[in-house]
Parts: structure tokens; sequence; C-alpha cells
């Protein structure tokens, strides 16, 4: 049997999916990137490995997410893909008639716009991170309370608080002055996701037209307290597929199913044992002072970037740009 | 001799450079902007000042090391505050010790006799009156000559068979024009650039087409916008600017001097959208996306400085008027990030979506087609 791997390397997670023929999920991994893309690339194919029950025969790979590139180059990808095109890929597998996507991760958030299967808009926010799920994970950190409760918490509320929403230091500060008023906690979190939501929609949803089927993914997706925000702005409901955490990496891997690749440029699950490292340097070629990455398995650079005139992007021996 | 240099912008300075020696000075070439452009803009810029006053500061406090007395920037009428920026980027640069002159070359229709007070202090030799009918012959030859090598970039790129071609042609075709030394060569140039760009191998391919609009700088000055262009023309797209050197030179300083308006075509098509000026280029951004819409282009993108008022405003009427005329629309800001995954990420997401579209589009007049010829 046939086996498609995707990975997403996010700025908060890594995931890896194995998807069969028929596009169902074999595998889902889901692991915190940490700011070591290519460590978690790793451990997530060691892991997969391990759970290597039926001797996956990966017929193609993709990756995505902001991390795409090291991904690919690690595993050795047959299609590296933005992460919009990705997400949206998922959503119409997942629910075939979705119209509107909305995505909340670890640092972007964004908003996909389908009509009969076909992606006709989006947006993603650009100059400010408040809402996403690093910021959640930090309020929650903050208030001592373990992200996985966060969202049945603020369920409990009966009485939200308003938290300004526009930006995160103001919800931050505004937080802080209501409980330290005495405010209850559940109240307090509820108006967080409620200040949250609102900024979304005036924001990355700005103008857009917002129809059902809603699908809700991204690491936030499983924050109840977020869902139960957005059906109350949206007034109808929003459905968050199962493997809501891992869609982008299912993205990649539909993607790489439809690319009917022959030869897959897949390197194996060794490449988890591998010797993978980064540095940079600053060119002085030009006054663009471009800084740029090597990336080297056992110590041989395999791949370079960073360059705007590509004169770094030969490397030796393999020939490959 | 006044060592004169001015801010950078796209391939403006060759030109420039070429005015100002004839002029009879000594020209300190500013450097293209760089990290360390950026990081000294801001630094001495107020916080909120916008990513070109930035970069344009950080660019005076390198030339000014490099010893530079003069500086030579456009003013500007109207609410954009880049009008006022020259008076404050002297403020700045003179309380922090440099000692040289500013000369602000204002619009001529309006100050007249301030502008040629300014250039009068920027020519330091005699010149005959034919001098100056060739200086200005060569100038604006090499302007359109440098506008012309870019159109073509923007053309031939989607099409190029091997990646990295047309963009190598590019920079020798500026390198050629930056050398030239008579009309006559750069006469020879211009058929040898279209030679060049002849020769490049091209696919049969049809690319979807994308039209750029916003604020000035960042729309000329490919370091500022993360060479958007050239991303583009490798993602298989045809790029058009609404601004080039050469026009915006003719409706800026030649129309106004005779008080005609420039780009009157643009502003009539922005009309029922944008009826007063709000400064800068929003009211063109708005005229030239109508212009692309009825030109068939598939998707428009607005670039913009972080609190940009004139582009704010833009923005928020660009997306109807996109929506009216079945164009997509993305607007990116832009700041001092030098991260290019984030644009990158969006702009294939966007092409993808416009080829996508253009699929669909396809295939369902396709199927129109085939039910007419069936009743």
């Amino acid at each position: 049997m046939a086996y498609y791997l995707g990975i997403d390397v996010g700025s908060v997670s890594t995931n890896l999916v194995i998807i069969d023929e028929e596009g169902n999920v074999e595998e889902a991994i889901y692991i915190r990137t940490q700011g070591q893309p290519i460590k978690a690339v790793q451990e997530g194919m060691k892991m997969l490995s391990f759970r290597n029950r039926k001797k996956w025969d990966i017929k193609a790979a993709g990756t995505t997410g902001s991390g795409r590139q090291l991904a690919a180059v690690i595993v050795g990808a047959d299609v590296v893909k933005n992460e919009i095109t990705a997400h949206a890929v998922a959503a119409q597998k997942e629910v075939p008639d979705v119209q509107t996507v909305l995505e909340i991760g670890g640092q972007d958030s964004k908003i996909i716009i389908l009509r009969d299967g076909v992606v006709t808009d989006f947006a993603m926010n650009t100059v400010c991170a408040a809402g996403t799920g690093s910021f959640l994970d930090q309020q929650a950190n903050r208030l001592g309370i373990p992200i996985e409760e966060f969202g049945d918490r603020a369920l409990k509320s009966r009485n939200p608080v308003r938290i300004a929403g526009r930006c995160a230091v103001f919800a931050e500060s505004d937080m802080i002055h209501k409980q330290q008023l005495g405010y209850k906690t559940e109240d307090i979190i509820r108006g967080l996701c409620q200040a949250l939501v609102r900024n979304y929609l005036n924001n990355v949803g700005k103008g857009k037209e917002i129809r059902p089927k809603v699908v809700f993914q991204g690491g936030v997706a499983a924050n109840s307290g977020m869902k139960a925000a957005f059906e109350e702005a949206l007034g109808m409901p929003v459905y968050v597929p199962r493997y809501h955490n891992v869609m982008g990496a299912i993205g990649a891997a539909l993607l790489a199913r439809e690319a009917q690749v022959e030869n897959t440029a897949f390197k194996g699950f060794g490449v988890s044992d591998m010797d993978f490292s980064a540095d940079s340097f600053e060119c002085h070629g030009c006054p663009n002072r471009c800084e740029v990455v090597n990336i080297k398995m056992e110590g041989k650079v395999i791949a370079r970037w960073g360059d705007r005139c590509n004169r770094w992007k030969t490397v030796e021996g393999t020939g490959a740009a | 001799m006044r060592k004169v240099s001015f801010p950078y912008m796209g391939t403006s300075y060759i030109p420039i450079k070429r005015l100002l020696t004839a002029l009879g000075n000594e020209v300190i070439l500013p450097p293209k902007p760089n990290t360390e452009t950026i990081t000294l803009g801001c630094k001495f810029a107020p916080e909120f000042a916008c990513y070109p006053f930035k970069i344009v500061l950080g660019t005076y406090v390198q030339v000014l090391e490099a010893g530079a007395d003069t500086l030579v920037s456009t003013g500007g009428v109207g609410p954009c505050r880049a009008g006022l920026y020259t008076t404050l980027q002297e403020k700045i640069l003179k309380s922090l010790g440099y000692k040289f002159e500013m000369i602000t070359l204002e619009p001529p229709g309006r100050h007249f006799a301030d502008l040629m007070c300014s250039i009068k202090k920027l020519i330091n030799t005699r010149l005959s009156f034919r001098d100056y009918i060739n200086i200005g012959r060569f100038v604006w030859k090499e302007l359109t000559l440098l506008d012309k090598a870019e159109r073509l970039s923007h053309k031939i790129r989607p099409l190029e068979a091997k990646k990295g071609e047309t963009t190598e042609v590019y920079r020798k075709c500026v390198a050629m024009v930056a050398k030239a030394e008579s009309y006559k060569e750069l006469a020879e140039i211009e058929r040898e650039m279209e030679r060049l760009y002849d020769s490049i191998e091209k696919k049969d391919f049809d690319p979807v087409k994308i039209g750029i609009v916003g604020e000035i700088y960042v729309l000329m000055e490919p370091s500022a916008n993360m060479e958007i262009e050239e991303t583009l023309g490798n993602l298989g797209v045809y790029v058009e600017r609404s601004m080039f050197l050469s026009g915006y030179t003719v409706s800026n300083a030649v129309m106004d001097l005779f008080h005609i308006a420039g780009e009157r075509d643009i502003k009539k098509l922005a009309y029922p959208y944008f009826k007063e000026m709000c400064g800068g280029h929003g009211r063109e951004s708005v005229g030239n996306a109508v212009h692309f819409a009825r030109r068939g282009f598939d998707g428009l993108i607005q670039l913009s400085p972080f609190t940009c008022i004139p582009e704010i405003v833009a923005k928020s009427i660009l997306p109807k008027v996109c929506e009216e005329r079945g164009m997509a629309f993305l607007s990116l800001t832009l700041d001092e990030q030098t991260g290019r995954e984030g644009v990158r990420t969006r702009l294939e997401a966007f092409v993808d979506m416009l080829f996508a579209k253009r699929k669909k589009m396809r295939l369902s007049s396709t199927k129109s087609n085939f039910v007419k010829e069936m009743s």
C-alpha cells in the first residue's frame, strides 16, 4: 500500500502526518518546535519510525509552514507549499462544502474564503500577532491555568468581562487591571476569548463575507472557549475537524499525493539519526549584505539560502540549486 | 566643489549622478539600502515614522559619514508627511552634529522661485545653452532606457526557461547604461538590450497578470519591498507597476510647471471612489487599480509602509474596487522586517489562487460551450 508524508513546520508546533491512498490519516504527530525546527523534524521522524508497524512505503512527501524549505531539504520533499494552500486543501477534504476556513496558529492567523471548491480570497495577519496561540499560551501561563483547560474554564463563565482586543499589550494590561479589581478568572478569560475573536474578525476577517460552513482549525481550535466565542460572534455553527491541529500537514500530504511523483526525493526515516546543523554568515560581496544560511548534513553543506543574487545557491558536489 | 548626495531609489541613482556631475558637483553615491542603513535610520528616526523615512535618514547618515556636504531631495505638497520629511531629517541630522546643506526641490508649479534658487545652488560650472540641451537629452534617454530594461524584465521573467536568466540580463543592461558616455552609445545600448532580452529562451506559457500599486518609495526600491517583482516573476506572474521614474518625472515636474495636474486620467478613474486628494499616492493607487482591472489583470497587490495614511485610505477602498471588477486583491504592509518568508507565503498563496481561479473559469467556459453545442 502507498503512503504519503506531510510535514508542517510552524513557529510553535511541528506536525507530521501519514495518509494512505484514500487520504485517511494513519498517523498524526504534534510536537513543539521550541525554536529548533531541525531537531523537531528529526524527532517527529523518529517517532514515526518507532510507530512503524506497517513499514511505511512513502510514495511522496510534502512540506508546508514557515519552516517548509528547511524541512524539505532534511527529509527530501517532492512538494513544498505555502500553508494557505495546504490548509485550504485539508479543510476541503474534511468538509467538502466548506466556504470559510478560520485558522489560528502559533504566530499567525488567517482566513480563507472558498467558493465552489476554489480559494477566492484569503487574508493573513500582517503586523500584529495578538490573538494567536502564543499569546493565549502566555496568558494561560500567567494565570496558572494549563492551556488544555483554558477553554473549558472560559465556558463556565456567566458574566464575561470586557477586555481590549486590538493589541496584545492593551489586552494584557486590561486583564491585569480587571483581575486586580477582583473579577473572577473565568469571566476574564471568557472576555479574553471574545476580545480575540473580535480582533480577528475586525482585522484578518475585515471585509470578508463569512458563509457557512465554517471550519475552525489550527492549534487554537482546540480551545473550546474560542470556538464558542466564534459561534457567538458569527451566529452560525463552527466546525472543528478531528485533526484540527495538524491540518497543514494533512494538506501537504494531500498535495504530495496529487503531484503524482514517479520517483520520490524522500530520504527515508533514517534522517532522524543523521547529524544536521545550520550556520550563517554575512556575505560581503555587495552592499546587500545578505545573511546566508548553510544547512549541513553530516558536516557537508546540502543547501544554502538567504542570498538575493543566487551567488551561493549552487552547492559543491551536488550541483543542485 | 560641492560633495552632493541624495536618497537611493531603484536605479534612479544613475541618471541623478550623471546630472549632478554634469552640473559640476562631486557626487557621493548613496549605498543600496542594507541592514546598516535600516539600523541607523531606526536609531535616529521617530519611532512612528514610516519605513521610507527611516531608510532615507539612514542613507543620509551613511553618505554624510562618507564625506557629503550637500543633500538633495524632493519636497512635496499635500497632507502626506513625506513633504515635510526633508525638514525633519535636516533637523535630526544637524542635532547629531553633521554639517551640511539640505537642498529641497519643490514642485515647480507652486514654488517656482524657490526651486530655481535650489537648482542654482547645484550648478557649479559654466555651461552653454547647448550643454544644457545635451545634458537634458542624455539624462532623459538614460532614464527611459532604465525603465525600458525593467519593463522588459517584468514581461520576460515569467516566461524564461532557465530560472534567473532574465535577472542576469537586467543587471547587465543596468550596468551598460550606467557606463555609457555619449548619446550615441545609449542608442546602441537600446538595440543591444532588445537583442539580449530577445535571446532569452522562453516557454510558451500564459502568465497570470498582477498589477502593483502603492507608496512610491516601497514601490520603486526593491530592497524595501523584498524584490516583490522578481519573486512574482519567478512564480510565473507578469507584473506591472503603476509607477516608473520617467512617468513620475513628467507628471510631477514637467506637467506641474504648466499647472496641469499629473496623471489626470488616473485621477479621473479614481473619482467615483475618491473625490478628494489625501496626499501621497492614495488616489493614484485607486485610479491605477481601476486601470489594471480594465486591462484584464487577474490580481492587484498594494504595497504600503506601516502607518502610511494615504495608503491606509486607499486600502479601505481597494477591496471594493477589486470586487466590483472581479480582480483579486492583496495588501502588504512593509516595515523593517527582513525575514522574507511571510511575504513569500502570501505571494505564493495569492498566485496559487489566481491560477486556480483561471483554471476553474476555463473549465466552466468549456462546459458552457459544450452545453451550447448540445442545445
